[in-house]
């Protein structure tokens, strides 16, 4: 079932692609065929300059504009898909969008335009035009006031033209794929059991699904691939099930669905996941593979942490299922084998027994509040009984330790013990000694210290605890 | 009709939105075009004990790798001193520093060569910090001195004295285009560079150095930069340099555009500083005398640190008369990156430490900071409105713009409404600041202020309009097209804006110090007016009239101011003006009149005028994180008659974000072992548009033309930047208020950048000072009134 060529299709025409590598970037290629509009900023997937619009499904399975940093796409990855660049926008006159960018005065010296332009074309046909859909692109130049202006002119506009057509015409499902190179294989599949198959024959494959992780390494070609399999398509691995018991997500479901399907079941992921990188990156990103990298700063475990979801894993042997707490193993080390993958997330809704009532919140600080690598991420899940006494405590941090992790003993001596702040200001001065973190470029040990117990407190207040002033309590 | 004083878009707006407009990476290939990948040092500072470039000249597609030996002329950078070599032979300055590139076929190939070329070195030990080079002693130049009145005295007789220190932080530029050069050789030895330059005519200077070849065989082009901001003006040099040499040694076209990283680990930034100040004021607050010393952080080179320190000097005093003054400065010679050129170029470390001066004094004395900065404004004739280094401020705004500022931003009744937020809430305090600017304009070295262009009109009326400044974004070619269109009288789509080059504009300064409007704005009018006068004497002719003076150009026609149905279309004038071998091009020139400086004294009149103006910004701090939230800025700018706007709107709020960013976030980290660990967009945060405030208002000051400046107009480039002092000094206000209700802090010390972190430090510095203020001595108790 091998191809010799990938397609694509760029701004309407149908591409062919011959013994080209499947890991080269998106942004690679589309620089060398002459579609030099698309710029590169950094390579990192932080400025957005290289943004490009995907045909792909939306949160409700509807054909969608989707922004996404073309610099850490593999072209793998887009094969049989649309791909819209900046230089396919206007038509004969410029789009709503060009023309409120230049009435507004949203570009200056111009490099960062193309990318905002396509992430506000993405969101124009979404109806979903706010600063949330370019917090992603980086502009130097303007303080971002003119092209909030300018995505204010056009943030009501009803679309229908031709990129609605086109939409309407979009096929979205992505077939399965083997495309071989003299030194490169590229496989795509739609079903688990393939993958646990083509795992079996290479058990050194990459797993990739969103790769806006895998993505840097290729961007900054620190990695050779000899094998990628990519989980993007696989049917399993993209359900998102939501009942009155539990929730559970797929390993392969872009956060970007998450945010929208899942809005307002846990506080605490909708908290993080406005936090989670930007727009771009959200689009393409999955739980899976957030939880597959087991990066300490990764945004996600944490929350996933003081839920105690549990992950499912598959094998060709059989499936299994591991809490989260026993997952992370070390820095950058998970308990997943070779030839195993991550099917899905599981995460419960139930209260503990005899609780009436359940606190849970989110927190992250980074240098920016915006798209930043977390100094410190935190969690926290608090189950009170009728008496506002604690039944289950669950703190869990990242950015203090080598994996994502629990403040276990701090959990264990709040039990019992009353919601007030005075039980808070004991169980600070536990969590300020209870982490040896690290000092580094981000910020210093002490004063992550200080955010492991200071975050607690503000969950407490920010929960409706009693307000009392800091200096009273010492 | 002139567009001068409209709304109008940037002139490339439409290929910028289109992905159309051409960068210099963008360019289609030349046939053979090279690839370079440079050879890091991995030690701030290491003598090259062995180099081995032959592994990697065997690796697929590479060509050559180009060395020290292979440079034909001087292997040195360096503009002010040449002590900027450009391949290093034998020891190594920073970490980062290349020490050879590989050339080949592709990128990919000069990396892969780049991996097999094996340097060895032996470590020496570096000087990473001011502190260090201070103690060592390592500094590039002797202390310079700026001086006025009697410190030492009046120091001491001073009613209230205070010391203190400010570490002042760098900044990476952090354009979006990446330093980029294509050096296209012929067979006949000649250059063609396009380079993302702000300043080609040096380019072309270094490259012919390098090469050793006459200025005239390297011609330097600039088609348009994704940025600039500083980072430009010298950077670019070496990059091009690089590229030029490959060029020559393998005769065949070479692009170099650096990757994200290798730009910011290989260029020079914003100067960090380190601030040393004794200050005595009286019980108002008014500074009698003040003591600074200012040390910047060089780098390995020297570069253009001379100026950046002395306009740091010169801008000491911000807004404000101090009657007794001296400031010494002197740059600390460092194993880091050679610090360079950014917005503002100086000024913004020497106002910081006024600023900080300032809000200290007000703390101490328990009045308002907004009073206290008021009162010390420069103010009335002769002594109270002269600089310290003896320039009259003529045309002295700045209480106009403080209370205009003032009245938009509704300051007073926010004082309050902050104030009563403050008392309600324990975890979260809001903070309101209020800073001015006043800002020098023109470049400090005289001879820079000189600006050339050149206007070719063709026989069917449309123009090529040439001048010597750069487009890095600011809009210089928008508004050069609309002073062209203006002095010739005729519409705006007539003209080509073509890229600047050094074979149309010579000897050009760079585009830089805010003054590229200015200068090049003159110089394009007197190419207009000579030609005009050439075309009127052609229509007077035609129109038979007597008095060519009479005749007025406007909307493409030239008709009798007198007489006005006596009119002929511009381009039939230019139809005639050939018939009749009357030459339709011309050069224009322009030099900044009434300057001039005496470096010996420290005295002169160095600015031709100061830019103004005045900002409000309030903030919230999170009392857990030390995050904040900016809620609201409010600007009063003056830019003059503006020449457009829209273009001097988005400098202003680019300029305010820009130092925005500089004192909250940008934080440059570098290692005991001086490597700098921010150097990609994931460690090094800039401003994104979730930081900037719904309520954010930019008032250009009105009735406010500059005589002497082109249609009236005032340089906006660099100024705003500055604006953000007022973010900075509304982070501090609120910090303060975390000792309330009990304590009332004399002092709120705050590193920049003002990070969370180091928010949070500064709260808990106040709250325990608040826990311990019965027994501190020098601390107001407040009566709880």
């Amino acid at each position: 079932m091998s191809d010799s060529c990938l397609t694509l299709t760029i701004n309407g025409e149908s591409v062919r692609l011959n013994d080209i590598s499947p890991t080269m970037t998106l942004l690679d290629y589309l620089r060398r065929i002459g579609q030099i509009g698309t710029k590169e900023g950094c390579g990192d997937g932080d400025c957005g300059a290289c943004t490009v619009a995907i045909v792909a499904k939306g949160s409700k399975g509807q054909p969608h504009y989707q922004a996404m940093n073309s610099c850490l796409i593999p072209l793998g990855s887009v094969a049989g898909q649309e791909i819209i660049t900046v230089e396919g926008v206007a038509n004969g006159q410029l789009h709503p969008v060009q023309a409120a960018m230049v009435k507004m005065g949203g570009s200056q010296c111009g490099y960062c335009t193309p990318g905002f332009i396509m992430s506000l074309f993405a969101a124009y046909y979404d109806r979903t035009v706010d600063d949330v859909s370019v917090e992603g692109n980086l502009c130097r130049c303007t303080g971002y006031l003119a092209i909030r202006r300018a995505a204010q002119l056009i943030a009501q506009a009803k679309p229908q033209d031709q990129f609605t057509e086109r939409l309407a015409q979009a096929t979205l499902e992505l077939n399965s794929i083997c495309y071989i190179t003299s030194n490169q294989q590229f496989y795509r599949s739609t079903r688990l059991s393939e993958v646990l198959d083509l795992l079996q024959h290479h058990p050194n494959a990459t797993l990739v699904a969103g790769a806006t992780d895998l993505g840097l390494e290729l961007s900054h070609h620190r990695k050779h691939i000899s094998v990628m399999v990519s989980l993007e398509a696989v049917e399993e691995l993209n359900l998102l099930t939501d009942t009155s018991e539990f929730v559970e997500i797929g390993a392969a479901v872009p956060l970007s669905h998450i945010e929208d399907k899942l809005r307002g079941v846990f506080p605490s992921l909708d908290e993080m996941l406005h936090w989670f990188a930007a727009r771009q990156v959200r689009n393409r990103a999955t739980i899976g593979g957030n939880l597959g990298t087991a990066s300490p700063i990764g945004d996600l475990p944490p929350v996933l942490l003081s839920l105690e979801a549990q992950v499912r894993i598959a094998s060709a042997t059989g499936e299994r299922s591991v809490m989260i707490a026993d997952f992370f193993k070390g820095y950058r080390q998970t308990d997943l084998q070779p030839g195993e993958v991550i099917v899905s997330v599981k995460i419960s809704k139930h209260l503990t027994q005899g609780a009436i009532r359940r606190l849970s919140q989110s927190y992250k600080v980074g240098k920016r509040g915006t798209d930043d690598i977390s100094i410190v991420a935190a969690a926290f899940v608090i189950d009170l009984d009728e008496h506002n006494r604690i039944v289950h405590a669950r703190l869990a941090y990242g950015g203090v330790a080598a994996t994502p992790v629990r403040a276990i003993a701090v959990e264990q001596g709040l039990l019992g013990q009353p919601w007030t702040i005075a039980t808070i200001q004991q169980t600070k001065r536990d969590l300020k000694d209870g982490f040896t973190p690290l000092t580094d470029l981000r910020g210093s040990a002490d004063y992550r210290k200080m955010l492991v117990a200071n975050l607690f407190e503000k969950f407490f207040v920010e929960m409706g605890g009693a307000t009392i002033h800091p200096l009273e309590v010492g | 009709m002139s567009t001068i004083g409209k709304r109008k878009s940037h002139e490339s707006a439409e290929g910028h939105v289109t992905g159309n407009a051409i960068y210099t990476d963008d360019q289609r290939l030349p046939a053979g075009m090279l690839s370079l990948y440079p050879v890091l040092s991995p030690h701030a500072r290491a003598r090259i004990t062995k180099l081995d470039v032959s592994a990697a000249v065997q690796v697929d597609g590479v060509v050559t790798v180009v060395a020290a030996d292979d440079v034909p002329g001087e292997n040195n950078t360096g503009v002010i001193l040449q002590d900027e070599i450009l391949f290093p032979t034998e020891e190594v300055s920073y970490w980062g520093q290349a020490i050879v590139w590989v050339v080949g076929e592709t990128e990919d190939a000069a990396r892969l060569g780049a991996e097999k070329v094996v340097v060895e070195y032996e470590p020496l030990q570096p000087i990473l910090t001011i502190q260090d080079a201070i103690a060592a002693p390592s500094f590039h130049n002797e202390p310079q001195v700026i001086r006025r009145g009697d410190p030492e005295i009046t120091l001491q007789q001073a009613v209230h004295q205070l010391e203190g220190e400010l570490e002042i932080n760098g900044q990476d530029h952090f354009y979006l285009e990446t330093q980029v050069s294509w050096v296209i050789p012929d067979s006949e030895g000649n250059y063609q560079v396009y380079s993302s330059t702000q300043h080609p005519t040096e380019t072309q200077i270094i490259i012919a150095r390098v090469l050793g070849i006459p200025n005239n065989r390297v011609v330097v082009t600039c088609l348009r930069m994704g940025g600039g901001f500083g980072g430009k003006e010298t950077q670019a040099n070496p990059v091009a340099s690089v590229a030029a040499i490959a060029a020559h040694k393998t005769g065949r076209p070479v692009r170099l555009k650096l990757k994200r990283d290798h730009d910011m680990i290989l260029t020079g930034k914003r100067h960090g500083f380190w601030g040393q100040y004794t200050v005595g004021f009286t019980d108002e607050g008014k500074i009698t005398a003040l003591d600074v010393t200012l040390y910047a952080d060089g780098g390995w080179s020297i570069d253009l640190s001379p100026p950046v320190l002395l306009r740091a000097m010169l801008h000491i005093d911000n807004a404000y008369y101090i009657p007794n003054l001296e400031v010494r400065g002197r740059i600390a010679k460092t194993h880091k990156v050679s610090n360079t050129a950014f917005r503002g170029f100086g000024g913004p470390q020497g106002m910081i430490v006024i600023e900080d001066i300032l809000d200290r004094i007000a703390r101490t004395l328990n009045l308002p900071p907004d009073r206290v900065r008021e009162r010390n404004f420069y103010h009335g004739v002769g002594e109270t409105n002269t600089t310290h280094y003896g320039q009259d401020i003529v045309d002295n705004r700045i209480s106009r713009i403080w209370q205009a500022v003032k009245a938009n931003a509704t300051f007073d009744e926010r004082r309050e409404a902050i104030d009563q937020f403050n008392q309600m809430n324990a975890y979260k305090k809001r903070g309101l600041a209020i800073t001015p600017v006043k800002f020098g304009i023109s470049f400090n070295k005289t001879q820079y202020n000189q600006a050339g262009s050149l206007i070719l009109i063709y026989t069917d009326g449309s123009i090529q309009l040439n001048h010597g400044g750069t487009e890095m974004g600011q809009g210089l070619h928008t508004k050069m097209l609309q002073v062209a269109a203006k002095s010739l009288g005729v519409t705006i789509d007539r003209f080509r804006l073509m890229p600047t080059s050094t074979d149309k504009v010579p000897n050009t300064s760079a585009t830089a110090a805010s003054s590229g409007a200015d200068l090049n704005g003159q110089a394009v009018k007197d190419a207009c007016e000579t030609l005009k006068s050439r075309l009127a004497a052609v229509a007077a002719k035609w129109l038979k009239l007597d008095s060519p003076e009479e005749l007025v150009f406007e909307n493409d026609w030239i008709y009798c101011r007198t007489y006005p149905t006596a009119q002929v279309r511009f381009e039939d004038v230019v139809k005639q003006a050939y018939s009749d071998r009357v030459s339709l091009s011309a050069t224009g020139y322009y030099r900044t009149p009434n300057i001039y400086w005496d470096a010996k004294t420290g005295k002169g009149r160095p600015f031709y005028y100061y830019a103004y103006a005045a900002a409000v910004s309030e903030v919230e701090v999170d009392g857990f994180t030390g995050t904040f939230k900016l809620r609201q800025v409010d600007i009063v700018h003056d830019v003059g008659e503006s020449l457009n706007p829209l273009v001097d709107q988005g400098q202003i709020e680019g300029g305010f974000v820009q130092g925005m960013g500089w004192l909250t976030m940008e934080e440059l980290v570098w290692d005991d072992k001086g490597r700098l660990r921010t150097h990609a967009p994931s460690t090094y945060k800039i401003p994104t548009i979730s930081e900037i405030p719904e309520h954010f208002t930019v008032h250009l000051l009105e009735r406010a033309a500059q005589d002497g400046v082109i249609y009236g107009s005032k340089a906006v480039g660099e100024p705003p930047f500055m604006l953000a002092f007022s973010v900075r000094e509304a982070i501090r206000d609120a910090i303060a208020a975390f000792g309330q209700p009990a304590y009332v802090p004399s002092y709120v010390p705050l590193a920049s950048p003002a990070t969370p972190e180091a928010t949070l430090m500064a709260i808990e510095q106040i709250r325990a000072a608040a826990l311990t203020s019965t027994v501190m001595e020098g601390d107001r108790q407040l009566s709880p009134l």
